[in-house]
């Protein structure tokens, strides 16, 4: 029993993390087929973000707050990386929609902006830039229509620009100035510490739980569920689904297609921002900590069936569980009286690196027999 | 979205393409030296490696400021002033072979002080060896080679790995404990757990698994149920893993209650001071850490060390091992310049072999294999991020081939002797 608490422990914490990782790709690609490269640097702004919020609450103002900095984390990292691609959305890939192959250099091009990016600018002008473009975006939608038709649309766009430039750098130099770890580039990987009560371990039915494993699942539980009746029951998740199921049709009924990418990009962007949140949890915080992810986003989502989000549930879980079944060689566990040649072959799987060649090897298996993956998409879609 | 999987299926095989700059140092050539000699710096500016190996390049050039300041290298009576082209090898194995071929035939450096990696010196290797050129490589490493065109100024197994495995078995609080073994999935944390299994056995001791996560990969879960299940009161754990894999371990081990106050006892090869603090003490406080060189070493010359160090490169950096390696091999290529009276570097190897350098940790010799003879630490890691040294070894000689390795035992390497060379029979 323990032993089955165990498995099912350690497999859904790992599967958690992929999941975490690759929900917001299962939106973007799944449902906008966009190839998107720069996803793991997403989780990486995300992971920033949580490492700034951190420090920016050890301030003495924010201090006694200290304890729930990473909740708001969270959120901030949500906008953060949503705002980081929406704007990439906008200027790169809005002009290659239908073109996969240049979407996939493109945003792979951008992933290494963004790393480069992190590494040779210093984190408090990051932040500034950061809050002059979610200004930039959401100051328009705050004034009235009524004035936006009274008064010259360009005074209007210069305004709101200038406020929000005039806050980033307000921000930029109040962060270099109070935070001096901010001040400065630095390459080097930086640490996010949970608050001590994230810290640790818990008990529960006898067995002890690492508290920040738990912390993960939890964020994933929630993403899944918000991401969920996100898609299902709100007007603007019908409308994604619709443009994703017949984009032409949905189009010609009035449904604004250019804002449903947006938002689906924005979306999907705002999750991989949550994941980083999550994986700066389990490691250390450095330009590469996307990079560390993405084949396995991918691979997520293939296996799950592109386009379908219980596919991707499914797969990231089955892919957990199979990691700790073959890399702890639990099944010798299970059955300690195997025989020996059997015994011997999975002795020999059981380390970390031939676990994970055995699973890549089981995953190419499955794809030659369903190359569409688990749950493979239906409908008119699949003709194009 | 059929198009799509197969263009994911062609991005495995996409690689890198990396771009590569260079800069030279400073040219002035200042009335006080009579000419000028320029040698090769070669490590990674850019890319992962960057971050470990811009301290090196920053400590090469202060012993080179350092050296110029005290009247620059003296050969024949000429005084000569050291200039430095720094190249990057960008983290990319076959740009550190490249380069190397660049800094030896363009620009006819007599030296070239690089490397940091096995991979990058693996790469290298051939480069020095068919142009019977020199490099000075400053890492503690799994030692098995022994070039006669390349100095290894770091530690060898037994100069590192094998005093911290007496002491973990023999005096640490798990004294008696099993052993598990953890490391990054390359040659040197291979290499170091083969020599480690031999010992333990040796000493009466047990190894109850090992494990090695593949670089990049950061999911430890499963390596912990697997401590957790073969150590299930306390231990002894060698930890070889590399750079941030490191943070995800400790991060997590400590969440798994794997701590010193229940009897697990990490002892560490690849962290140094400099690692310490970007993982931060709290994770890392009561385990050890082995090494030549500790910051804490209260001499005057490695008090002098850590002091201009700070002075040139600002007051929060460190210095720590790999960075007095690296110091040390600048002044001793210099001793051995002045005695054999040319930069060639044939001379200089020669010349080269039983010089003796009164460095940060201690005095070093060069020994006839090409490698250091050096004094060993150990260090439990404290809540500052620095270590307590609790252990210190007299000067333990280098072994080129490592005496409890199975496949090199019973060899050693000698240059001086025409007759034995790179690997002869003991």
């Amino acid at each position: 029993m323990e032993l089955l608490l165990d498995i099912l422990f350690n497999g859904v914490a790992i599967g958690s993390v992929l999941l975490v990782a690759a929900l917001g790709l299962a939106i973007v690609f799944g449902l906008m087929g966009v190839i998107n490269l720069a996803h793991g640097e997403l989780m990486m702004v995300g992971a920033y973000t949580t490492y700034v919020t951190q420090l920016v609450f050890k301030l003495p103002l924010l201090k006694p707050y200290y304890n729930s900095y990473l909740i708001i984390s969270i959120f901030l990292a949500f906008i953060v990386s949503g705002v980081v691609g929406i704007i990439l959305e906008k200027t790169i890939i809005r002009k290659l929609y239908g073109s996969p192959l240049e979407t996939l250099l493109a945003t792979w091009g951008v992933s290494l902006i963004l790393q480069q990016f992190v590494r040779s600018v210093p984190l408090a002008y990051g932040a500034g830039l950061i809050i002059s473009l979610v200004l930039a975006l959401f100051i328009p939608t705050l004034f009235p229509l009524k004035i936006k038709d009274s008064i010259n649309v360009k005074y209007y766009n210069l305004s709101a620009w200038i406020i929000s430039a005039f806050s980033g750098v307000l921000t930029a130099s109040w962060i270099s100035s109070s935070i001096s770890r901010l001040s400065r580039p630095d390459s080097r990987n930086v640490d996010v510490t949970a608050p001590a009560w994230m810290r640790g371990q818990i008990e529960i039915l006898g067995t002890n739980f690492p508290k920040t494993r738990l912390i993960i699942i939890l964020i994933t539980l929630i993403s899944v569920i918000a991401i969920t009746l996100f898609l299902n029951q709100s007007a603007w998740g019908l409308r994604i689904r619709a443009v994703t199921q017949n984009r032409q049709m949905s189009d010609c009924l009035g449904i604004s297609t250019e804002k449903v990418d947006i938002l689906t990009f924005g979306i999907g962007s705002g999750l991989a921002g949550v994941a980083g949140v999550a994986v700066s949890l389990l490691g250390s915080v450095g330009p590469n900590v996307g990079g560390n992810y993405i084949v396995g986003c991918f691979m997520v989502v293939v296996l799950g069936g592109v386009g379908n989000l219980l596919g991707t549930i499914i797969a990231s879980f089955g892919i957990g569980i199979m990691t700790d079944l073959i890399g702890a060689g639990r099944l010798l566990t299970i059955w300690p009286q195997m025989p020996l040649p059997l015994a011997t072959t999975i002795d020999f799987f059981a380390t970390t690196s031939m676990a994970r060649v055995m699973i890549f090897t089981l995953i190419v298996i499955f794809l030659q027999f369903k190359p569409t993956g688990l749950f493979p998409q239906k409908g008119r879609m699949v003709e194009n | 979205m059929r198009i799509s999987r197969r263009i994911l299926a062609g991005l495995a095989t996409a690689s890198l393409a990396v771009t590569v700059t260079s800069c030279g140092g400073g040219s002035d050539t200042s009335g006080s030296f009579d000419d000028v000699k320029t040698v090769g710096i070669l490590h990674s500016l850019t890319g992962t490696m960057a971050i470990s190996e811009k301290t090196l390049v920053d400590t090469e050039i202060m012993a080179i400021e350092e050296i110029n300041a005290a009247g620059g290298v003296v050969v024949d009576g000429k005084s000569y002033k050291i200039d430095y082209i720094v190249e990057d090898g960008a983290s990319d194995w076959p740009t550190f072979a490249e380069k190397s071929k660049k800094l030896i035939d363009q620009d006819g450096v007599p030296v070239v002080f690089g490397g940091w990696t096995s991979a990058s010196r693996k790469a290298m290797l051939p480069v020095y060896e068919s142009k019977d050129a020199f490099l000075y490589y400053p890492i503690q490493y799994e030692a098995q080679e022994c070039s006669n065109n390349i100095f290894y100024t770091g530690a060898t197994p037994n100069q590192q790995s094998e005093p911290a495995t007496d002491f973990m078995y023999l005096r640490s609080p798990a004294a008696g404990g099993d052993f598990f073994l953890v490391g990054s999935d390359y040659v040197f944390p291979r290499t170091s757990n083969t020599i480690t299994k031999a010992q333990v056995k040796q000493l009466g001791g047990k190894v109850v698994g090992e494990d090695y996560l593949p670089l990049g990969n950061t999911e430890v879960a499963p390596i912990i149920s697997k401590i957790s299940k073969a150590l299930p009161d306390g231990g002894i754990i060698i930890n070889t893993l590399n750079g941030d894999q490191n943070v995800a371990f400790f991060k997590q081990i400590q969440d798994a209650g794997i701590t010193p106050s229940n009897g697990y006892y990490v002892m560490n090869y690849s962290i140094a001071e400099e690692e310490i603090q970007s993982i931060g003490p709290e994770f890392l406080e009561g385990h050890y850490g082995a090494w030549n060189y500790m910051m804490s070493i209260d001499s005057v010359a490695s008090k002098k060390f850590a002091k201009s160090f700070k002075k040139r490169w600002g007051s929060d950096r460190v210095v720590a091992d790999p960075q007095e390696s690296a110091y040390n091999m600048v002044y001793l290529w210099k001793q051995a310049v002045e005695e054999a009276g040319t930069f060639d570097d044939n001379a200089v190897r020669e010349a080269l072999i039983g010089q003796t350098f009164n460095a940060p940790q201690g005095p070093v010799e060069v020994m006839p294999n090409h490698h250091l003879s050096q004094t060993v630490r150990i260090g439990e890691i404290n809540a500052e991020g620095g270590f307590t040294i609790l252990e210190e070894t007299g000067v333990v000689t280098p072994q080129a081939w490592n005496q409890k390795h199975p496949s090199s035992k019973g060899y050693a390497c000698d240059w001086t002797d025409p007759k034995k060379g790179e690997k002869y029979k003991l």
